[in-house]
């Protein structure tokens, strides 16, 4: 049967650098750096995104809706593949060259697919936030002499991320998890890390326990602070359910 | 300088070729991959649900115990990424097996077995969710009109929660088989061949990544979007008219 060693998450790596728990925490590092730069850029573009896609016609929400749907289609890992090995080739000829040179262009390419494939799951959330604000609300701020640039950044913007920030939260906690795809694109972020850890000592399932534990621990602290965050931000009377 | 002009002049010069003769080359390999996903997926999608359906009933039961271990199990394996829950499930699932048949060493499982069982387990946790809504959707009133019927918790279950809860959670339970199918996908990183482990296999073997990845893309793109669609007029046709 398996042989459990439980001492060989202190013990020292084969290149003999750092310990293999070592190794695990800068692959967290990375994971963290991954997801939190990829879930800056998507709440970005997700919020315009959204805005964009409430407007009732336009070419302008018509793509919106195409983005969206095309991001939402494709497999992430697929979309992980497309950016790092198809997506340089469309770049001009030296900057194409360059990036192909660059040894940590993996880790741009994760960042730009994570930040965009959950940009298209923020827009969802948003335009669904928005949309399901009365619309007396903005005919009030329409009376009050606002424009609509205004009505969106003074009133519908606001309430709708305070409405929907449960399900930010889950997909925050998302793109932390998809993170580890970035792993098949050489990112050493935690997933790595555990294969490697795996790899080099055969403890399978030590090294698998740890990162368990590694990433049920991140979650949990998301989860406690984006609670209070909820509690300090809800709109007495207006909180929609989370949706899981 | 004149480095500069050369390099200039051929800066909007794109190096991105599609042969589609790569692709039909590769087609019946695509295609028994195709048939993989699509057998995972169903496979899975099925097993999820009955396994889903049971660790919804064991979360809303009355027995405490019952109830935490089914909470636990679905909240832990809701906050690891599946590729972890992929690795898990491959290196332990042989281990298990052999336990449980008293055998000296770990079960060797063919890929396919170890894949539906790896999905099963995680597909259950996000369908036990929603038919744990659906389940509580159900007016209390129609529990107590059965119970005073003299109707058994199975009975009940079987023939009056249960079908109602599948119908009003059939969109979600057809939105959640949609991205089953994409997650199938990641089954490649245990050089499964799915359908895109088969086009990463060729991509890789034959240096043509734009052919293979594209067409891969383009393929998941045409079905998820077809499929969306019908998941739209499931809904119009499922909602109850109160």
């Amino acid at each position: 049967m398996y042989n459990w060693n439980w001492s060989v998450i202190w013990a020292v790596t084969s290149d003999g650098t750092s310990t293999y728990i070592g190794t695990l925490f800068q692959g967290l590092w990375w994971t963290l750096f991954v997801g939190l730069s990829a879930w800056c850029i998507a709440l970005i573009v997700g919020t315009v995104l959204g805005v964009v896609r409430t407007f009732k016609s336009g070419v302008a929400s018509k793509c919106a809706d195409i983005y969206v749907e095309i991001l939402r289609s494709i497999p992430l890992i697929v979309q992980m593949f497309l950016w790092f090995y198809v997506f340089p080739d469309l770049l001009p000829e030296a900057l194409s060259k360059a990036v192909k040179e660059w040894d940590r262009f993996n880790i741009l390419a994760a960042v730009i697919c994570l930040a965009l494939f959950t940009s298209a799951r923020v827009a969802e959330q948003i335009r669904a936030g928005i949309q399901s604000i009365p619309s007396g609300q903005s005919n009030a701020a329409k009376a009050l002499g606002m424009e609509t640039a205004q009505v969106y950044q003074y009133v519908l913007v606001p309430v709708a991320f305070r409405k929907i920030l449960p399900a930010l939260t889950s997909e925050f906690l998302n793109i932390m998890k998809n993170t580890s795809v970035a792993f098949t694109i050489a990112v050493v972020e935690l997933m790595a890390a555990t294969r490697s850890m795996q790899e080099m000592t055969f403890q399978i399932f030590e090294a698998f326990t740890a990162a368990t534990l590694i990433y049920l621990t991140v979650n949990l602290m998301v989860v406690k602070l984006m609670h209070s965050i909820e509690n300090r931000f809800d709109v007495p009377g207006l909180s929609i359910k989370r949706t899981g | 300088m004149y480095l500069a002009l050369a390099s200039s002049a051929r800066a909007n010069h794109m190096s991105i070729e599609f042969e589609s003769s790569v692709v039909l080359n590769a087609l019946p390999q695509l295609i028994k991959g195709f048939a993989f996903t699509i057998e995972l997926t169903v496979m899975s999608a099925a097993g999820g649900l009955v396994l889903g359906t049971l660790l919804a009933l064991a979360r809303l039961s009355s027995s405490k115990f019952l109830s935490r271990v089914a909470g636990g199990y679905v909240n832990i394996l809701r906050s690891i990424p599946l590729l972890l829950v992929i690795f898990w499930f491959y290196f332990l699932v042989p281990y298990i097996l052999a336990w449980m048949i008293g055998a000296k060493n770990p079960i060797e499982l063919s890929p396919l077995s170890s894949c539906v069982i790896t999905f099963i387990m995680f597909e259950a946790c996000y369908f036990c969710e929603i038919m744990r809504a659906g389940i509580q959707s159900i007016p209390p009133g129609q529990l107590n009109a059965a119970r005073a019927l003299g109707m058994k918790y199975w009975t009940i279950m079987a023939y009056i929660v249960i079908p109602q809860a599948f119908r009003n959670m059939l969109p979600v339970l057809l939105s959640q088989t949609i991205v089953l199918f994409q997650d199938v996908s990641l089954v490649s990183i245990l050089s499964m061949k799915d359908f895109f482990g088969s086009a990463d296999f060729i991509a890789k073997r034959d240096g043509r990544p734009h052919e293979m990845y594209l067409v891969v893309a383009m393929v998941y793109l045409a079905i998820c979007f077809l499929l969306s669609r019908v998941v739209k007029l499931v809904q119009q046709r499922v909602a109850i008219i109160r």
